[in-house]
C-alpha cells in the first residue's frame, strides 16, 4: 500500500517538473539518461556539455553531487535525485531543481551513479566555470588555483566568461592574468596567441615561463630533404658545434636512415668469437694489441662475411651528406613561436637583471657576516695587534651560550634577548682572563701569541667537544625570523639575514661611538699609538688592553649567537670563520674599522661572485678567493684602506 | 782557526750516532729482519716519526732560524705525498688492470689498458679520463722528480710574491695558512683530479714488490732515517755556514741586514723553497707508510701542529725540533691510540683520548710562555755549567737566540 503510494507521489513529482520544462535540469537529464547511466570518459562529453550548457545555477550542485557520488537515480521512473542517507538504510532524495526533499527510499528502490575517475575529471572540469563566479570568494580562488594546476583548452572559455561578472579586485586581475597565460597556450586564433605572449613578455611569474617554454620545445630531426609544413627551428650541419658528426650519425640511426656502427667493444666480442688456432682473420692474436692488427682482422673477416662490415669515416660522411637535419618546433605556428622567442629572451635578461640583484642582496648578506665575524678580530688584531687564534672559538663560546640559554629559557624570543648580553659576558670574562693570564706576558713576541693563543684554541675547541659533545646543536631562531622577504619570483632574501645585516650595522655604529666618543676609546686610542706616553699621561696602559681586548672577545661572542642562529653549533663552528676573518681585517686595513667592513664587503661579493661564476662548486669558489686575496696582498700590502703617517705605526 | 764542521757541531755527530743506534735496534727488534718484538704497524709508526722529524727539521730551519713562521709546510709534505702517490696508485692499478686484461681472449690494445686504469682509479668520482696531472704518472722517474720539483715551484711562486711585497711576521704567518686552506679545498673537488675527498689509497703495497709489508716497513724505516739523517747534516751545513749567520740576521732583524746591502728576499726565498722541498720528500716518504693520503692532511691544522711540536722541542736548534716532533707525535699516538691509562678522579674519569688535545693546548700554552726554549733548553741547563757568557742581558727581544750564540 505504502509503495503504491510512493509510486504516485513521485509520479506526481515527476507531472511537476515536467510541466517547468524551461527552467529545469530534469529534462536535459532525461535525455541524457543512458549516457549518465552507463558513464565513460568517451561518451559522457555530450551529456556534460548539455548539463553545462543549460546555464542553470542548480547545474552546479548537481554536478557537484554526481561528482562525489551522492546522485541516485529512482529505478522506478528513471529520475535523478541527490541522495543523503537517512534512517535505516532509506535514503533522503531531494530534487535538483526545486530543491525540496522528495521523500525516503529504500535502497533496492534506487541506483547510486559512481562514475569513474576520468568521467569526475571531465565533471570538474564543467564545474570550474560555475565555481569561476560562485558567491563563496574562496571557492573562485581555490578554481582559480585549480586551473593554474593543470591549465586546459576547454576552461578557456569558462574563464574568459567569468571574467566580466568579477566584482572581487584582485580575483579579476588574477583571472585575466591565467587568461592571458591559457590564451597563449590554448587559443585557436594564432593572433590572439602572439597578442598575449606580448602581453605577458615583461612578467618575471614563473607561470609565465612555464606557459612559454613548451612552445619553443624543439625536436631534432634527420630525412632527405627538409619537410614543407613543419615549423622549423634551425637547420644545421652536421660537424658544427651544435651537432657533432657522431652525433648526427648516431640521429640516422635511431631513425633508420643508416647502418649502426661497430662499436669498439663489438669489435672485440667478434674478434674473440671467431677465433681460429691462434689467428683472427689471419691475423695471429699477438699482432691484436695494436688498433692496426685489430682493424685488419676485422676486415678479413667482414670479407668473408663473418660480421656486418665497419663503418668507416668515408660512410658516415657519404650518409651526413645525403640527409639533411633540423630542429622543429612542436608548436606548428611560426608566429607562435617566434613571439614566444623573443619574449623568452625579454624575458631572461629582464630575470638575469634580477639575478644580479639577488646576487647582490647574497653578497651583502654574506659580507655582513663575515664583516660580524671579524669585527671583534678588528679590535684586537687591528687595534692592539695582538693576533688571536682563539677568535673563532669565541665565536663557537658564543653560539654555545645560545644553545644553553635556550635550553633554560624555552621562548625563542626572550632566549635570543636574554642570550646576546650573556654571550657578551662570557666571552668578555674569557677575553680579560685570556689577556691577563697569557697575552700581557707576550707582547713583545708577536708570533708566540700566535702560538699561545693557538693552544688555547685547541683546548676550547676540545673542551667544548667534551661538554656538548661532537653533534651539531641546534640554536633555533625565533619564529618571526622564519620565513624570507620575497620581491618577486627571482628576489628573496630571509629575514634572518636582513637581522643579520643589521645587527652588523649595529655594531659598526657601537664601535665607532666606543672609539670616538668615549673615555675607553681615547684611551684605546692612545695606548694602541704609543703606550709610554699614554701612560704619562695617566692611562693604565695594561688596563685598557686588557678592557679592549675583552671589548673585541665579546663582540665575536655576540657574532656567534648571530652565527649561530643560521649555522649549525659545533666544536669547529669557528675554524669556518677564523680564516675569512683574518682575510677580511688583512684585506681591508688593520686598525681601521672601515677598513674591516671594505674588507668584509669585497670578500663577501667576490665570493658571491665566482659562486655564480661557477655555481656547482662553491670550494672551488673559496680556493679561488684565497688565491685573488694573496695577489691582492701584493699590490696593497696594507689592505685596502691603509693607515698613514704615524698612527701606521712604523 | 778554521775548526771543521763537525768540530763546530758536535751535535750533529751526537745526532747522527743516535739515530742509527734507533735504525738498528728497531732493525734488530722488528718482525722483517729480527726477533720480531716490535709489531709491523708500530715499525710504520716509527718510520712515520722519523718523516715528521724531517718535516720539523725544514720547519725550525724556515722558523727558528729565518724567523718566517709559515703555517703552510704540510701542503708541501702532503703536496708530496699526493705526487709518489700518483705513481704507486697507477702503477698498482696498471700492474692489476693488465692481468685481469690478460684474462681476455684478445689482448688488450694500449688505449684500453688506459682506460680500464682511469675506471678503476677515477669511477669513485664518477669519472674515467685522466687529467692532465697524471701526465707524468707512468713514470717513476718523472713523478720522484715531481716530488720535488711541485711543492718547490709553488713555495718560490708563493715565497716571491710574498717576500717580495715586504709581507712578514704574523701577516705572512696567515698568508701561507691561506695559501694551506686554499690548497685543500682546492683538493676536496672532485674534479681537481686528485679524487677529491677519497684521496689517494693503497700506497703501502709497492707495485712488482712482492715482500711482505713487515720487511717494505723495515725498507721504509731506513729510507727514512736516511732522509733524516741527510736533512738534519743539510740543515746544520746551512746554518752552520755565512749562509746561516745571514738568515739568522734577518731573523734577529731584518732592516739592519737589508742596510748592509744583503738581499733579505733572496735569502728568505732560498730557505722558504728550499724547506718546502725538505717537507716535500719528508711526505713521499712518509705517506706509503701510512697508505693513504686525503685532502684533510693538508688542513691548516696539521701545519700549526707542526709550529707546535718545533715550539716544544725548542726551535733555532734542530735537534730540538726532532726532540719536539718525536716527542709529540709519539705521544699524541699513545694518548690518542686508547692506551694512556685513564685517570679517575671521584667524581669524573678522565679519558685521555677526550682530554688529551686540552693537555697538549694547555701545555704548549705553558711552554710559550715559561719555556720558550722548549725541552731543548734542557740541554743548555747542562751546558751552561761549562761555559758562561757573564754578560750583561742582550735585549728585550725576548725571542731571539742572541744569548745563546754570544755564549758559543
Amino acid at each position: 500500500m505504502l509503495r503504491l503510494f510512493l509510486a504516485g507521489l513521485a509520479l506526481l513529482c515527476a507531472c511537476m517538473t515536467a510541466s517547468a520544462q524551461e527552467t529545469a535540469l530534469q529534462p536535459v537529464l532525461q535525455a541524457h539518461q543512458a549516457a549518465i547511466l552507463k558513464s565513460s570518459r568517451k561518451t559522457i562529453q555530450p551529456a556534460i556539455d548539455a548539463i553545462a550548457a543549460s546555464g542553470l545555477p542548480q547545474a552546479q550542485t548537481m554536478l557537484e553531487s554526481w561528482a562525489a557520488k551522492d546522485m541516485w537515480m529512482r529505478k522506478a521512473d528513471g529520475y535523478f535525485f541527490a541522495g543523503a542517507k537517512g534512517e535505516g538504510g532509506s535514503y533522503v532524495l531531494t530534487d535538483f531543481d526545486s530543491g525540496e526533499t522528495v521523500g525516503s527510499f529504500d535502497k533496492s528502490a534506487l541506483k547510486q551513479l559512481k562514475p569513474n575517475s576520468g568521467v569526475r575529471a571531465l565533471i570538474a572540469t564543467a564545474l570550474v566555470q560555475f565555481q569561476l563566479s560562485d558567491p563563496d570568494r574562496a571557492k573562485r580562488l581555490a578554481a582559480l588555483e585549480s586551473i593554474a594546476r593543470d591549465p586546459e583548452a576547454s576552461l578557456l572559455a569558462p574563464l574568459r566568461a567569468s571574467i566580466g561578472g568579477e566584482a572581487d579586485a584582485q580575483i579579476k586581475a588574477q583571472k585575466q592574468r591565467l587568461e592571458r597565460l591559457l590564451t597563449i597556450g590554448y587559443d585557436a586564433d594564432t593572433a590572439a596567441r602572439v597578442a598575449a605572449i606580448a602581453d605577458m613578455s615583461g612578467d618575471l611569474g614563473l607561470d609565465v615561463r612555464a606557459a612559454l617554454n613548451p612552445l619553443v620545445v624543439t625536436t631534432r630531426q634527420a630525412a632527405k630533404s627538409l619537410p614543407e609544413d613543419a615549423n622549423l627551428a634551425a637547420v644545421l650541419t652536421p660537424g658544427s658545434d651544435e651537432l657533432p658528426k657522431d652525433q648526427a650519425y648516431d640521429l640516422l640511426v635511431e631513425n633508420n636512415l643508416a647502418v649502426p656502427r661497430v662499436s669498439a667493444d663489438a669489435i672485440r666480442v667478434a674478434l674473440a668469437d671467431n677465433i681460429e688456432g691462434g689467428r683472427v682473420g689471419g691475423v695471429p692474436l699477438a699482432q691484436l694489441s695494436a688498433e692496426d692488427g685489430r682493424s685488419r682482422a676485422y676486415a678479413a673477416l667482414a670479407a668473408e662475411g663473418k660480421v656486418p662490415p665497419l663503418v668507416t669515416t668515408a660512410d658516415m660522411d657519404a650518409a651526413l651528406g645525403a640527409h639533411v637535419f633540423f630542429d622543429t618546433y612542436a608548436e606548428p605556428a611560426a608566429e607562435v613561436t617566434a613571439a614566444a622567442e623573443t619574449a623568452l629572451d625579454q624575458i631572461a635578461l629582464k630575470v638575469g637583471m634580477n639575478q644580479t640583484l639577488d646576487l647582490t642582496l647574497d653578497a651583502v648578506s654574506l659580507a655582513s657576516i663575515y664583516f660580524l665575524a671579524a669585527i671583534g678580530l678588528a679590535i684586537t688584531f687591528g687595534v692592539m695587534g695582538v693576533i688571536n687564534m682563539a677568535h673563532g672559538e669565541f665565536i663557537m663560546m658564543g653560539a654555545y651560550t645560545g644553545y644553553v640559554v635556550q635550553q633554560i629559557i624555552p621562548d625563542h624570543t626572550l632566549s635570543i634577548i636574554v642570550a646576546i648580553p650573556m654571550a657578551f659576558a662570557v666571552t668578555f670574562a674569557m677575553g680579560v682572563a685570556m689577556e691577563r693570564l697569557v697575552i700581557r706576558w707576550l707582547y713583545a713576541r708577536p708570533l708566540e701569541t700566535l702560538l699561545a693563543t693557538f693552544g688555547i684554541s685547541i683546548a676550547l675547541q676540545q673542551l667544548a667537544k667534551n661538554i656538548f659533545g661532537t653533534q651539531a646543536r641546534p640554536l633555533t631562531a625565533p619564529g618571526w625570523l622564519d620565513g624570507a622577504w620575497v620581491l618577486n619570483d627571482v628576489v628573496s632574501i630571509s629575514y634572518i639575514r636582513i637581522a643579520i645585516f643589521v645587527l652588523a650595522l649595529t655594531f659598526l655604529g657601537l664601535f665607532l661611538f666606543i672609539m670616538k666618543r668615549t673615555r675607553l676609546g681615547l684611551e684605546m686610542r692612545a695606548v694602541t699609538q704609543n703606550p709610554r706616553m699614554a701612560g704619562s699621561m695617566g692611562i693604565n696602559p695594561g688596563r685598557v688592553n686588557m678592557l679592549t681586548f675583552g671589548l673585541g672577545s665579546g663582540i665575536a661572542g655576540i657574532a656567534g649567537v648571530a652565527i649561530g642562529l643560521f649555522a649549525k653549533v659545533t666544536s669547529d663552528l669557528g675554524n669556518d670563520y677564523i680564516v675569512q676573518s683574518f682575510m677580511t681585517v688583512v684585506v681591508g686595513g688593520v686598525g681601521n674599522i672601515w677598513g674591516a667592513l671594505a674588507g668584509a664587503g669585497m670578500i663577501g661579493f667576490l665570493q658571491k661572485g665566482i659562486e655564480w661564476a661557477n655555481p656547482s662548486n662553491t670550494l672551488a669558489a673559496q680556493t679561488y678567493m684565497i688565491i685573488f686575496i694573496i695577489i691582492f696582498i701584493q699590490f696593497r700590502p696594507r689592505g685596502i684602506i691603509a693607515l698613514k703617517g704615524r698612527a701606521a705605526g712604523d | 782557526m778554521e775548526r771543521s764542521f763537525i768540530a763546530r757541531n758536535p751535535s750533529v755527530l751526537i745526532f747522527l750516532a743516535i739515530l742509527s743506534l734507533f735504525t738498528f735496534g728497531v732493525t734488530v727488534l722488528s718482525e722483517g729482519f729480527g726477533i720480531g718484538l716490535i709489531s709491523t704497524s708500530f715499525v710504520k709508526t716509527l718510520g712515520k716519526t722519523l718523516c715528521l722529524c724531517l718535516i720539523a727539521v725544514a720547519m725550525d730551519l724556515v722558523w727558528g732560524f729565518a724567523g718566517i713562521l709559515s703555517l703552510g709546510h704540510f701542503a708541501f709534505f702532503g703536496l708530496g705525498g699526493y705526487m709518489i702517490g700518483m705513481w704507486l696508485m697507477y702503477e698498482r692499478t696498471r700492474l692489476i688492470v693488465a692481468e685481469s686484461l690478460a684474462q681476455g681472449d684478445i689482448p688488450p690494445t694500449a688505449a684500453e689498458v688506459t682506460d680500464a686504469i682511469g675506471n678503476q682509479i677515477f669511477g669513485v668520482v664518477g669519472s674515467s679520463e685522466f687529467p692532465l696531472i697524471w701526465a707524468f704518472a707512468d713514470s717513476l722517474a718523472l713523478q720522484l722528480a715531481l716530488v720535488v720539483l711541485v711543492p718547490g715551484v709553488l713555495a718560490l711562486l708563493f715565497g716571491w710574491l710574498a717576500f717580495r711585497s715586504r709581507v712578514t711576521g704574523v701577516y705572512l704567518s696567515i698568508l701561507t695558512q691561506a695559501m694551506t686552506l686554499a690548497l685543500a679545498l682546492y683538493l676536496f673537488q672532485n674534479d681537481s683530479g686528485l679524487r677529491g675527498n677519497n684521496g689517494l689509497s693503497g700506497l703501502q703495497n709497492l707495485p712488482g714488490v712482492s715482500a711482505p709489508q713487515s720487511v717494505v716497513s723495515v725498507w721504509f724505516l731506513w729510507a727514512s732515517a736516511a732522509a733524516l739523517g741527510l736533512g738534519f747534516l743539510l740543515a746544520a751545513w746551512l746554518v752552520s755556514g755565512k749562509f746561516g749567520s745571514v738568515v739568522r740576521g734577518i731573523r734577529d732583524n731584518e732592516a739592519r741586514v737589508r742596510f748592509l746591502g744583503y738581499s733579505v728576499e733572496v735569502y728568505k726565498l732560498a730557505v722558504f723553497t728550499l724547506t718546502a722541498c725538505i717537507a716535500a720528500i719528508a711526505g713521499a716518504l712518509y705517506y706509503p707508510q701510512a697508505g693513504i693520503i686525503n685532502p684533510e692532511e693538508m688542513a691548516p691544522i696539521a701545519s700549526i701542529y707542526l709550529a707546535v711540536w718545533v715550539a716544544i722541542g725548542g726551535r733555532g736548534r734542530l735537534y730540538g725540533a726532532v726532540i719536539g716532533a718525536a716527542f709529540v707525535s709519539l705521544l699524541s699516538t699513545w694518548f690518542t691510540g686508547g692506551q694512556a691509562p685513564d685517570v679517575s678522579l671521584g667524581f669524573y674519569t678522565i679519558k685521555w683520548v677526550d682530554w688529551w688535545q686540552v693537555l697538549l693546548g694547555v701545555s704548549f700554552v705553558l711552554v710559550t710562555l715559561f719555556a720558550p726554549q722548549g725541552i731543548g733548553g734542557l740541554f743548555d741547563l747542562w751546558a751552561r755549567r761549562r761555559a758562561d757568557r757573564h754578560g750583561a742581558d742582550l735585549g728585550p727581544d725576548d725571542g731571539a737566540l742572541r744569548e745563546k750564540e754570544a755564549s758559543q
